[in-house]
């Protein structure tokens, strides 16, 4: 391929012995295990240290800005499960909480709550595979095993929920699919019972073991003042000591009820981010259990004034205002009103600020969906970060970033 | 009661005076200054002075089909502070032919990639960038594919893309 040649410079004969001779380059990736996903990284190593990194990016580029712009709000929420898909419930409240800041729909108290519920799940489901990636990049099996386990847990309760384990596909414009049964509720507080346990398990088994701390203490460390430049969000800028969280920033959903602590540190090493996955993911439980004992009572979707959210059967049988409505959000020619204006809503994904910059041109189409990544900027810190290290450190830094190269690339 | 944005007025008092009237607007509590290409590099550094040290995203739209739209593209700047959370949205209009910018990596190393993704999928050249490759899609490739006039389905690319064999890698 023609980037390895340009970038780098093949030695020609007039070189002679230069310095670079002695570099040599690694392609790592598209396929390779340490990757966990589609995306390549071409290496210039002197010996066993990295001297530079060129990440590559767009293989598992499908268009999905542009499928924005030809699927209704509703449709596209299939979209967004496929972006980041270590966490899709995320991606799904992220998506439908920018429409609705673009249509000016304020949710009912339940569904606030409902959302806060899931979004901390998948924020849950993101940190241990996330931490259990590092934790099997850097030889620790056992633990990858733990965190994927409980994973399953989650997949259980979304399973009951909506029927999707993996791609939920759960929000709608002004509510949800489905609304909380006693079931999913009783398998929620199963879940707050069982998993301190096992995440004190995983802190017994790798916070303190000597390999790991070895592998990841003082490797890719980022600055705070560089976290910010460089565009950093989430758990990588607030382990670079960034006190930024937009759960208690911009307190969206129900988040300004709960107490919950924002998890800071102030090392910026590839440790320091396991920590604080560790530690948020605590947070997560806290909000979860508050959220779950407190559920307000009453309808979970918008109501038919709002003409967004499809009535309840109920509804549509027995009153007029119920059956039009139906009717109208059924028909591919009636949809709901969209305004003339761009708006912009982000939320703290598990991975950094996931946020959609949408156009609306009053049809039941975005007329523009632009998905803002995480992902993207906290790929293009690597080259910064892996300067310097030896090429065993390359899937430590890629592991604490958590790289999805499908919300990478979209 | 949904959360609402700090405000920025005293921002945009300091804008006009520093740079004269600009148009701005105010949609669900979200504040955006329009502000002509030419002055777009120096506003830009003037408000990251004044402590928007966060750039969330550079993206564009196209205006092609876009009822009442005056220019073809609007890039959009979306800037935060991490000290106040205060946020503010730039617009800046740019027209065919060749449409520039002023690239703003020495301000914010974060708009690398994403200047590289706007030139990519919209074809907006920004001067002074360091590194103007594309990025999500191959080298090869010549068209904007996110502009209005390119169709959902591609122009064909798909079926004439070059295949390499084991013979010629």
């Amino acid at each position: 391929m023609s980037i390895a040649t340009a970038e780098f410079g093949t030695s020609g004969p007039e070189a002679g012995a230069r310095s670079e001779d002695y570099l040599w380059t690694l392609n790592f990736g598209p396929q390779h295990p340490a990757t966990h996903t589609t995306l390549r990284i071409v290496l210039k190593l002197d010996g066993e240290r990295v001297v530079d990194a060129m990440p590559e990016m767009g293989y598992l580029h499908s268009g999905f800005e542009k499928l924005g712009e030809h699927l209704t709000f509703n449709q596209y929420v299939t979209v967004t499960d496929r972006m980041n898909y270590i966490s899709p419930m995320a991606n799904n409240v992220a998506w439908h909480h920018a429409v609705e800041a673009l249509l000016g729909i304020e949710l009912t108290p339940r569904c606030a709550s409902i959302r806060t519920i899931i979004a901390e799940l998948a924020r849950i489901s993101d940190h241990l595979l996330s931490n259990g990636a590092v934790g099997l990049d850097t030889g620790a099996f056992t633990f990858f095993l733990y965190a994927f386990y409980q994973r399953e847990v989650i997949y259980d309760i979304f399973e009951t929920l909506c029927g999707a384990r993996f791609t939920n596909s759960y929000t709608r414009v002004g509510g949800v699919s489905q609304d909380f049964t006693p079931l999913v509720i009783e398998k929620i507080r199963g879940f707050l019972k069982t998993f301190p346990k096992t995440l004190d398990d995983m802190e017994r088994l790798l916070t303190r073991n000597r390999i790991f701390v070895d592998r990841t203490k003082g490797v890719g460390v980022l600055t705070k003042e560089e976290a910010i430049n460089r565009g950093a969000t989430g758990p990588v800028a607030r382990a670079s000591g960034v006190t930024r969280d937009l759960r208690k920033d911009e307190p969206y959903l129900a988040y300004g009820d709960f107490d919950f602590q924002i998890c800071c540190a102030s090392a910026g090493d590839c440790y320091a981010r396991y920590l604080i996955r560790m530690q948020e993911m605590r947070e997560s439980l806290k909000i979860v259990a508050q959220a779950i004992e407190n559920l307000p009572a009453g309808p979970v979707n918008v109501g038919i004034d709002q003409r967004t959210a499809l009535p309840t059967k109920q509804q549509v049988y027995t009153t007029i205002e119920g059956t039009i409505s139906h009717f109208e959000l059924s028909m591919s020619n009636r949809g709901f009103e969209v305004p003339h204006e761009e708006s912009y809503a982000a939320i703290e994904a598990p991975n950094g600020e996931l946020g959609f910059y949408i156009v609306g041109d009053g049809g039941e189409t975005a007329y523009r969906a632009r998905c803002r990544p995480p992902s993207l900027l906290h790929f293009a810190l690597f080259p910064h970060l892996i300067r310097g290290h030896t090429l065993s450190d390359v899937v430590a830094v890629l592991g604490s970033l958590n790289i999805i190269a499908a919300e990478l690339d979209r | 009661m949904p959360y609402t944005l700090p405000s920025v007025t005293d921002v945009l008092a300091g804008l006009t005076n520093r740079f004269g009237s600009l148009e701005t607007s105010l949609n669900r509590g979200q504040t955006r200054v329009v502000v002509p290409e030419p002055l777009s590099f120096d506003v830009l550094a003037w408000l990251k002075n004044q402590g928007f040290d966060l750039l969330i995203d550079v993206t564009c739209v196209d205006y092609l089909e876009y009822k009442a739209a005056k220019h073809r593209y609007g890039l959009v700047y979306l800037l935060a502070s991490t000290a106040t959370n205060q946020r503010l949205t730039v617009r800046v209009f740019v027209d065919d032919p060749d449409p520039t910018v002023k690239s703003v990596v020495s301000l914010w190393e974060a708009a690398n990639w994403l200047e590289r993704e706007v030139w990519d999928l919209f074809g907006i050249r920004f001067t002074s960038h360091p590194d103007l490759r594309r990025l999500v899609m191959p080298d090869e490739f010549t068209a904007h594919p996110l502009r209005k006039d390119y169709p959902l389905q591609g122009r064909g690319e798909r079926h004439n893309f070059p295949v390499i064999t084991r013979d010629h890698s």
